[in-house]
């Protein structure tokens, strides 16, 4: 339904552009930054070098150095004065170069970015947006390849989105900096330049929060988001060879998860495999886990099978493949639930 | 060290002689002696158990308002949990303040006229927040400026360096008022750093760096306020060190006998105490009036006993309030949450 919706107003629309995961990033900020003057965008080399990706690529060169702003490297520093600036009227919008370089800012976002409302009852909120590319896959060096949203959708007052295609990732963007509270960003590094898709080259948004069907089947429901819905999509194509027809499900958003469209899937299949490349214990995975068992434990044909990263840091690129999620170990767990 | 009055209540510099007038002192006198009466009535009132673990700052009523007093209606104060003598001289409603001590959410709710940010608990994460706060200024080509709270301690924290940093690079108009009180909580400076100074810090960031004596509620004053010219001009921000001590605890909750003399510091008093500073000045210089002195105590205390009156008064905590601030529309995870604890056996 909200595929159908989403293409009609695709369609409504005049023109679009065919891109990739990153130029639907960029061309989300860059409708924003025309869209309304009090949102800025701040990191390290987003300026004049458009990001180290290019997700900023000619933002500045069009709306100056006001208001994309190349900030020392200071995690911690730049996402502190971001919650000084939205408690003040603007709507920063922050890289984070890669995920894993988070980790200094993370005081700031566990004590400041989560709790302003809440500490002030509604006096100020902080409607800014914290955008990081996540993930391994493309032979990045060490910490740069790290999943780790399971630490973010743990902490009450933020937001987490990860969208995996061009599409979404312009609506989700749109729908991230307009949401009035904070929202992290992530950005699958490895979809950046895969795919292209037609994306609407005018403002659209994405509500926050909606997962998405990208196949419809029968048999067993496949939940994934971000770099791993291209492993599950494959992976649901193989199966089908058996007669075997999955319900593919891209969660589009990790906090708060679309509870309606899991429990739908999951009433209709009974079988469920929930794929992330983040480590297993304590990964979204398990939080989904919990929302089948509260929503639709009694439609379960079988015990819920996780393909997930494994229990130990992201390894030096060498093994990275290793610990990844693939095809066949995702069609291996939906061959387990069915044969249960 | 900048210094203006000395321990014997004499001008030590006449340079600011002509700005100081009988009115501005009983100004900063009685504001002063508001926050101490506060201030001892909190650590009393957590004794009683009506509050809290209660955060007391006897010591350094002349560097909170010095330096608050110098804000104007539109600019930003980023305080520490220590700073409540500056928030309160500032504009913060005490039985709000008193109200934050005794566990409720709504002591930390802003006054609608006043841009004060709840106290950070996180020590140095508040100096960022000032930084970006006053980029906002800016950004939106105001002159107002955003002054953050810090102590001694705070100097060893990331967050001291990364604000400022930033703060510098981008010349924000910021003024980063240390508080240098010789302790955190056990620690003290010697031990924090091997620096002389904290003012000295300020070279490394090519911004002005100025050490006052913080028990001196003149020099501070005219310190900050120099500080708020130059930012609200563009001229960036300024590090300020007020040297100044902790008569008491860290908290209530804290036994300082543990890891320094008391009665050292009692005996220290005398030289020290801020406010007797100012009155031996103010009779010292004709500006003392004794039927004044008694009027605003007076004035004071019965302000406290509304304060705490309001505060006991004050209507029920709602459990429905720590679900509904989270996000402007709550999640369903939370809305969930709430109705579980409404159904949950009491």
């Amino acid at each position: 339904m909200a595929k159908m919706l989403e293409k009609q107003a695709n369609e409504s629309m005049e023109t679009t552009k065919s891109m990739t995961l990153i130029q639907g990033v960029t061309d989300g900020l860059g409708t924003m930054l025309d869209d309304d003057e009090n949102i800025l965008v701040l990191g390290e080399d987003v300026g004049v070098n458009g990001g180290v990706f290019r997700a900023t690529d000619g933002l500045q060169e069009k709306f100056g150095e006001r208001r994309v702003v190349d900030t020392p490297l200071s995690e911690a520093g730049f996402v502190g004065a971001a919650v000084g600036m939205a408690l003040n009227g603007l709507k920063p919008v922050v890289e984070i170069q890669f995920l894993g370089f988070i980790y200094p800012a993370y005081e700031q976002i566990a004590t400041h970015v989560t709790r302003a409302r809440s500490r002030t009852m509604g006096h100020y909120h902080l409607p800014m947006v914290i955008r990081a590319p996540y993930g391994a896959g493309v032979r990045s060096p060490e910490i740069h390849s790290d999943s780790i949203e399971a630490l973010f959708t743990h902490l009450p007052g933020i937001k987490v989105v990860c969208p995996s295609n061009a599409y979404d990732a312009k609506g989700l963007l749109v729908a991230s900096i307009e949401d009035p509270d904070p929202v992290l960003f992530l950005e699958p590094m490895r979809l950046y330049r895969g795919e292209r898709v037609e994306v609407p080259t005018e403002k659209y948004s994405i509500e926050l929060g909606k997962g998405e069907r990208i196949i419809e089947g029968e048999d067993v429901t496949v939940l994934a988001w971000g770099a791993m819905v291209p492993i599950a999509k494959k992976a649901a194509e193989q199966m089908k060879e058996k007669n075997i027809s999955c319900d593919v499900i891209d969660l589009r958003t990790l906090y708060p998860l679309d509870k309606d469209i899991i429990a739908e899937s999951v009433q209709k299949t009974g079988r469920v495999v929930i794929v992330h490349e983040a480590q297993s214990t304590g990964g979204v995975g398990s939080e989904i886990t919990s929302v089948i068992n509260d929503k639709a434990f009694l439609y379960l044909k079988s015990p819920i099978e996780r393909v997930t990263g494994f229990d130990v840091p992201v390894p030096l690129f060498a093994l990275e493949n290793d610990y990844l999620p693939t095809p066949q170990r995702v069609q291996d767990a939906i061959q387990k639930v069915i044969d249960f | 060290m900048m210094e203006i009055i000395d321990k014997a209540g004499k001008f030590v510099s006449k340079e600011y002689e002509k700005e100081i007038t009988k009115e501005q002192a009983q100004k900063f006198y009685y504001h002063m002696l508001r926050i101490r009466t506060f201030d001892r009535k909190g650590k009393a009132l957590q004794r009683q158990g009506r509050i809290g673990t209660y955060v007391p700052f006897e010591g350094q009523e002349a560097s909170q308002v010095g330096s608050a007093l110098v804000l104007e209606e539109k600019d930003w104060m980023f305080p520490t949990y220590r700073d409540h003598g500056a928030t309160l001289t500032f504009g913060a409603e005490m039985d709000r303040v008193l109200l934050y001590w005794n566990g409720r959410v709504e002591g930390s709710v802003p006054s609608k006229e006043k841009n004060i940010y709840p106290a950070s608990v996180p020590i140095a994460t508040q100096l960022p927040h000032a930084t970006g706060a006053a980029m906002a200024e800016t950004y939106k080509g105001t002159n107002n400026v955003a002054i953050a709270y810090f102590g001694d301690g705070a100097t060893s924290e990331g967050d001291f360096h990364e604000g400022i940093n930033i703060a510098s690079v981008f010349q924000a108009p910021v003024v980063f008022f240390n508080q240098n009180n010789g302790f955190a909580i056990s620690v003290p400076i010697e031990k924090q750093m091997n620096s002389e100074t904290i003012a000295q810090k300020s070279e490394a960031y090519g911004i002005p760096g100025v050490r006052v004596d913080g028990m001196d509620v003149f020099a501070v004053h005219f310190a900050v306020k120099e500080a708020f010219e130059r930012a609200r001009n563009g001229e960036g921000p300024t590090l300020i060190e007020a040297v100044t001590w902790r008569f008491g605890a860290h908290t209530t909750a804290d036994d300082p006998t543990k890891y320094r003399d008391q009665e050292e510091t009692e005996k220290k008093r005398e030289e020290l105490d801020p406010i007797l500073r100012l009155e031996r000045f103010m009779k010292n210089h004709d500006m003392w009036d004794e039927d004044w002195a008694e009027k605003i105590e007076k004035e004071i205390e019965a302000e406290l006993d509304d304060a705490i009156v309001e505060m006991e008064k004050f209507q029920k905590p709602d459990p429905a309030d720590m679900f509904d601030y989270v996000f402007e529309e709550p999640t369903w995870t939370i809305q969930e949450q709430k109705e579980i604890l409404k159904g949950a056996t009491k």
